[in-house]
């Protein structure tokens, strides 16, 4: 997870390197500003599990806005374009089809494939893109093994400290966890 | 816990056997959930206040349950009337597409009126899961998941029709621009190859994006199956004497397609990212599938057919069809899974009533404007068309048109028959509702048979004048083709999360974050989800 970091590595009492801090919350409202506090102590390996979208998460979080959508931009544009020129090649130059009575490459006939195209890169691109920039797939997790915490997929809300994190110290982030309204404070085992 | 190791009454609420307890409405007549006259006053989109705990439950509880006693049997019937086709195809295949009635003169009939018919189907889940996510129409969230599985599942019998009508099934990879011995490309300047081009990236975005949308409440199913193994060392078994729980495969099988998906809300900001540039891309592309569905009528020179007006028409009466068989199926629906009402509320129904008052009409503006043009343009081939070919009956002229009653059945059911919803009391009443939609279903299907048999069955030259007459072969695959879409839909009810659960708990009053703000901190950190089932009104409804 956390390459070339050179924090402390702390331990459970049973002696399991610790991954993370969690704290439970009840309402999004609880969590909202909860994870406004957590954002202004300086974290940043952190993260809110929510069951839905919270809106305006991302403002209490400081989260910066994904240049997603620009890769899909980029992505989609330029398999139009591969499309376009796959279409003029093919009827225009490998293949010369005369067709209907019209010019070999007619633009104006390769404009719907043209489309099609890139609306399916796009897709591609969008569901990809999201999963990588996601690091998704990821069928093991230390949080899944916790509990309480596949309760988040129900009607829990949890904030998520790593201990990777250079401001994370066991006492400190509880502490701050606790102010901020959180319960059943645990350690999550690596 | 409680969901886990449920009590009795819990147990069969979650079963499905028995309801939840009605909490009433939240304020004075918002309680049916039917449209308020106030436009201040919003009417609540989930009823009876349920609790975030109550949705995941009766949601997932659809999946995890035993199906009603009426699934089992519906289902067996259905898959044999899809097998049916299995065999027809297979019939089809070994011996030639004169096993179809088509002949010289009527060489599209049933096949491509199929194909039109089920691909316009498909519409209504886009623009639910789309045009409706851009407008911010928040009433589309408790449908959106069954529409656009039915919107795949309508692509897959539309695929199938010119699949199966090429001729040579077998040459069908010619279709995409593969390499091949010959040396040749595919035709860029036709229609039907930019045909092939809309549905298949209709049907795959259609796809990606169900799934896309899935993805955190297959991660809640998985959740809970795996709760419930880590809770008890035994439980229901696959099979007698197989040592391997139910819940077992579910965590493995929900885990695997969920992708390891733990609601964080790093990974929400760029999913909602994603799945609005989805919804955004979406909503050309239906516009454009039947548009491009529509050309290859459009750009031939067959009067009846080429007309400018077919790609607005088309779509418009795709969306039209589409609400309605979505109707058709979530009506019986929200009978007979309990609780489903709390989600599909009558605004749900009256709002898709309106929507097919609205395309309904719309088509009927289409098809006077075209019986408009054929006279005022005074090409007296087109006046045939709609004269002789379509509208008038055999009884009232010699020259009269042997089809005029599938084009009169067309008029009754697609123009007169959604006017009913002009009166409040239709549009709210889940009996005129089908009744309604039914009647449409079946005039959209004669829309396009009037279409593609009138226009071909007399064309141009009278000594090639001939009529289309369906065969067993033509029949019984139309009616699988409608076997294979019920049967998909009935799996997906059972196996899949048959809702969006976590769009759903989104647009509940208690996921704002704001939802205790107005009020004070009065009720801060006890009522807002809790077990307590008091909640606030109408807070947060911005």
């Amino acid at each position: 997870m956390s390459f070339g970091h050179t924090n402390k590595v702390y331990t459970t009492e049973s002696g399991e390197v610790v991954y993370a801090m969690v704290a439970e919350f009840e309402t999004p409202a609880d969590v909202y500003h909860a994870a406004e506090k957590v954002r202004d102590a300086g974290y940043s390996k952190w993260d809110v599990h929510t069951p839905f979208p919270i809106h305006g998460m991302e403002d209490a979080m400081g989260v910066k806005r994904t240049i997603l959508p620009m890769v899909i931009g980029v992505i989609g544009l330029t398999c139009a374009g591969l499309g376009f020129l796959m279409q003029w090649w093919m009827s225009g130059v490998d293949y010369p089809l005369m067709t209907q009575g019209k010019p070999f490459a007619t633009w104006q006939a390769f404009v719907p494939i043209t489309f099609e195209l890139g609306i399916l890169f796009s897709a591609f691109t969008a569901i990809i893109g999201m999963l990588f920039f996601n690091r998704l797939p990821q069928w093991y997790h230390p949080l899944l093994k916790k509990d309480r915490f596949l309760r988040v997929s129900d009607d829990r809300f949890m904030i998520c400290i790593e201990a990777g994190d250079k401001n994370f110290d066991p006492d400190r982030t509880r502490a701050l966890l606790e102010g901020a309204g959180g319960t059943h404070i645990d350690l999550v085992e690596e | 816990m409680s969901s886990i190791h449920p009590d009795q009454v819990t147990a069969q609420q979650l079963a499905g056997l028995a309801r939840l307890p009605d909490r009433g409405a939240p304020a004075p007549g918002t309680g049916d959930g039917s449209l308020i006259d106030d436009p201040s006053v919003r009417s609540p989109l989930v009823l009876n206040q349920r609790t975030f705990k109550e949705v995941t439950d009766i949601v997932c509880g659809y999946t995890e349950n035993k199906p009603g006693k009426w699934w089992l049997p519906t289902l067996m019937v259905t898959g044999s009337i899809a097998g049916l086709g299995g065999l027809a195809i297979l019939y089809l295949v070994i011996t030639g597409i004169g096993t179809w009635g088509l002949n010289n003169q009527v060489d599209w009939a049933w096949d491509i009126t199929n194909f039109v018919f089920w691909i316009g189907i498909g519409h209504a889940g886009t623009l639910i899961s789309a045009i409706l996510c851009l407008l911010k129409q928040k009433w589309r969230t408790a449908v959106n998941r069954s529409a656009e599985a039915m919107t795949i599942f309508a692509v897959i019998c539309a695929a199938t029709f010119p699949g199966i009508h090429i001729g040579r099934q077998w040459m069908a990879w010619f279709l995409p621009p593969i390499p091949n011995a010959n040396n040749i490309w595919p035709n860029f300047k036709s229609p039907l190859l930019w045909d092939v081009f809309a549905i298949s990236t209709y049907g795959t975005v259609s796809a990606l994006f169900w799934f896309m949308g899935m993805i955190p409440d297959l991660a809640t199913l998985r959740d809970r199956a795996d709760m419930r193994l880590r809770a008890s060392k035994t439980g229901p078994l696959i099979a007698p004497f197989i040592p391997i729980r139910v819940d077992a495969v579910r965590a493995y099988v929900y885990g695997f397609l969920a992708l390891g998906w733990r609601f964080s809300s790093r990974h929400w900001h760029r999913y909602e990212a994603a799945y609005l540039v989805l919804a955004g891309i979406s909503t050309p592309l239906v516009l454009s599938v039947h548009s491009i569905v529509s050309f290859d009528f459009a750009t031939s020179i067959l009067p009846g057919w080429h007309t400018t007006i077919f790609p607005p028409y088309f779509v418009a009466g795709a969306i039209f069809g589409g609400f309605a068989m979505v109707l058709l199926l979530l009506i019986p629906a929200r009978e007979l899974f309990p609780n489903m009402k709390d989600f599909i509320t009558l605004k749900h129904m009256e709002n898709m009533a309106k929507i097919i008052l609205v395309t309904g009409s719309m088509v009927g503006f289409a098809y006077t404007m075209e019986f408009f043009i054929a006279w005022y343009s005074g090409n007296e081939y087109e006046a045939h068309v709609f004269k002789f070919n379509r509208a008038i009956p055999t009884w009232m002229s010699e020259r009269g048109a042997p089809y005029w009653w599938a084009y009169w059945a067309m008029i009754f059911c697609n123009v007169l028959s959604p006017q009913v919803f002009w009166m409040k009391k239709f549009r709210t009443s889940p009996m005129a509702i089908f009744a309604v939609s039914f009647l449409v279903t079946i005039g959209m299907w004669f829309e396009r048979f009037v279409i593609i048999v009138t226009s071909l069955h007399r064309a141009f030259l009278p000594g090639e004048w001939g009529m289309f007459y369906p065969t067993l072969v033509d029949i019984t695959t139309f009616i699988a083709s409608c076997g294979v879409f019920l049967t998909l839909f009935l799996i997906f009810l059972k196996f899949l999360p048959v809702f969006a659960i976590a769009e759903l708990k989104a647009v509940m009053p208690q996921a704002s974050p704001h939802h205790h703000d107005g009020h004070g901190h009065d009720g801060h950190g006890h009522d807002g989800h809790g077990h307590s089932g008091e909640h606030h009104a109408k807070g947060g409804h911005h």
